[in-house]
């Protein structure tokens, strides 16, 4: 390597770690190499995940639950390293409680997402966490935030995230229109999530979904064997 | 600091000054402080040497002395009508060759607060600067301006954390703060006195004048629940702060003044801005005309607006 690159030198010892292990992940890490994604319609948001979580080949957790709770009416699906995201999640929530309490209203999403993205930008170096923070609050009403790896933060008209999201750009493009109801958002997120989960094998399992609108959240799963697409 | 015990103790002279008598036993004195225009009766007597003193009927007399200081200050003013928030200040001409513009009174802390000061102008210069790290700072972590009535608790906060500090003095300054909340859509008026107490009103006074100005101010329909139509625009809420601080300035007694005014409303966009030059211009033209009006009608009026 030439004298340039010894400056850069930590940086492109992890792009050639990147390429050998997608991954990043210390030895007997646990990923959430996954698919994750999130439409909001009029009044909420749908959230979805697959359910597994993978040390390299085997399958630690072929159940998770990857969609967290970090108050009232905002969740977040997680995707890269399992500890890091929730790490993430349990500082926001804790974030999150406390602002509730000094503003005395519900944080809005756009807040929490704000705060994900602070933490993942200025820990950018230590953490591998690509999040999806949904909710619903009074003023924007159902939204959703991407926030890949670098601690990006983009309002979207729907997201998608992990590694099985490659497969499914195509097919989501194709299928998602604006102003779509609660029944049509969620069909489109099961119907993704299963081709996804056909195609990335770090994808499968069950499909999670919660629904989130201003009257509540509502989680459900669609057993392994019941999937709209697959195995 | 130890000065203080001593006085405490013995009620003799303390290190800190010649201030204290040394009849001790008596709990009130009469003590002329040079430069005051009449004797002051205190009843300090030794446990108001500091403000982490409590004193034996359980008061802090720095604190109180604190609210003395801003009583000094020219009258700050501030007026929630149904559409907007205006604050004005009366701002004492120091000297004639001052530029008037400057050494101003009223402050933006972002574009959605503003901030009108009164008594110790510099004091006051560090809690305009707080108000302005706290809204940076809330913006930064949480992505959207500070609501109203978090920046004026954590302004009383900071002002109260210097009444208990052995080393530190209070605020001799307060602060009238207005404020739009962008998601609920409503403006507020805060108050931040030097004790750390701090209020959400309809009107509020501080300074020379705030007696005779609440007096007027209640006269004012701002808080009719029924109707709230009805409750005054910041037009004429403009109108009327401009008459309060012209009727309550003594043209013998007082110092020429400026007047400073600002508003936060939905004719400036929901920001902080200064009134227009005209507007002022032309309310005070508005409020001098109403004033002679009332003096020809009713001279008793004439007595009761003195300050």
């Amino acid at each position: 390597m030439s004298a340039h690159a010894s400056m850069h030198a930590p940086r492109s010892h992890a792009a050639a770690a990147a390429a050998a292990d997608p991954y990043n992940l210390k030895p007997g890490e646990h990923s959430t190499g996954t698919t994750i994604m999130a439409i909001p319609f009029d009044g909420g948001v749908v959230m979805g995940a697959d359910s597994r979580t993978s040390t390299g080949t085997y399958i630690a957790v072929r159940v998770a639950d990857k969609i967290t709770q970090v108050h009232d009416r905002i969740w977040i699906c997680r995707s890269g390293s399992a500890a890091d995201t929730q790490a993430l999640t349990d500082y926001i929530r804790h974030y999150l409680s406390q602002l509730a309490v000094e503003t005395g209203r519900a944080p809005t999403v756009k807040t929490a997402a704000h705060l994900m993205r602070r933490m993942i930008y200025e820990n950018k170096d230590n953490l591998m966490a690509g999040v999806i923070v949904g909710g619903w609050d009074v003023v924007d009403g159902g939204s959703v935030y991407n926030i890949p790896l670098g601690g990006t933060m983009m309002k979207m008209p729907f997201a998608l995230g992990g590694s099985g999201s490659t497969y499914i750009w195509g097919l989501v493009d194709h299928k998602f229109k604006e102003g779509m109801t609660k029944d049509e958002a969620k069909a489109l997120v099961e119907k993704a999530i299963a081709h996804a989960m056909a195609r990335d094998g770090s994808s499968g399992g069950i499909i999670r979904t919660v629904v989130i609108t201003e009257d509540g959240c509502d989680k459900e799963f669609i057993p392994g064997d019941k999937l709209p697409y697959g195995p | 600091f130890f000065s203080s015990f001593w006085a405490a103790a013995q009620g003799t002279t303390s290190s800190t000054g010649a201030r204290i008598s040394s009849t001790s036993s008596s709990t009130t004195r009469t003590r002329t402080t040079p430069g005051a225009k009449q004797p002051v009766m205190s009843a300090g007597s030794g446990y108001d040497l500091s403000s982490s003193t409590f004193s034996p009927d359980g008061r802090i007399f720095q604190v109180e002395y604190a609210s003395k200081a801003v009583e000094n200050g020219g009258t700050a003013l501030g007026l929630k009508c149904r559409d907007g928030v205006v604050l004005a200040v009366e701002k004492p001409v120091l000297n004639k060759m001052l530029l008037p513009t400057s050494n101003r009174r009223i402050h933006s802390v972002d574009e959605a607060h503003g901030v009108a000061v009164t008594g110790f102008v510099a004091d006051a210069r560090q809690i305009v600067n707080r108000a302005r790290d706290e809204a940076i700072g809330y913006e930064e972590t949480y992505g959207t301006k500070v609501p109203p009535s978090v920046l004026s608790d954590r302004l009383a906060a900071y002002v109260h954390y210097f009444t208990l500090h052995g080393a530190l003095r209070p605020f001799g300054a307060t602060a009238l703060v207005a404020s739009y909340d962008d998601e609920t859509k409503e403006h507020a008026l805060h108050m931040i006195e030097p004790s750390g107490m701090s209020h959400r009103y309809f009107a509020c006074a501080a300074g020379k004048g705030r007696q005779p100005a609440k007096t007027e101010m209640e006269k004012l329909t701002l808080n009719n629940r029924e109707d709230p139509a009805q409750n005054i625009s910041v037009r004429e809420g403009v109108k009327q702060l401009a008459r309060i601080i012209h009727a309550l300035h003594d043209e013998a007694k007082d110092k020429p003044f400026e007047l400073e005014m600002s508003w936060l409303c939905e004719e400036s966009g929901w920001k902080h801005k200064g009134v227009p030059r005209d507007v002022i211009k032309e309310s005070v033209e508005w409020a001098k005309k109403d004033i002679a009006e009332a003096e020809e009608e009713d001279e008793d009026s004439d007595e009761e607006m003195e300050g």
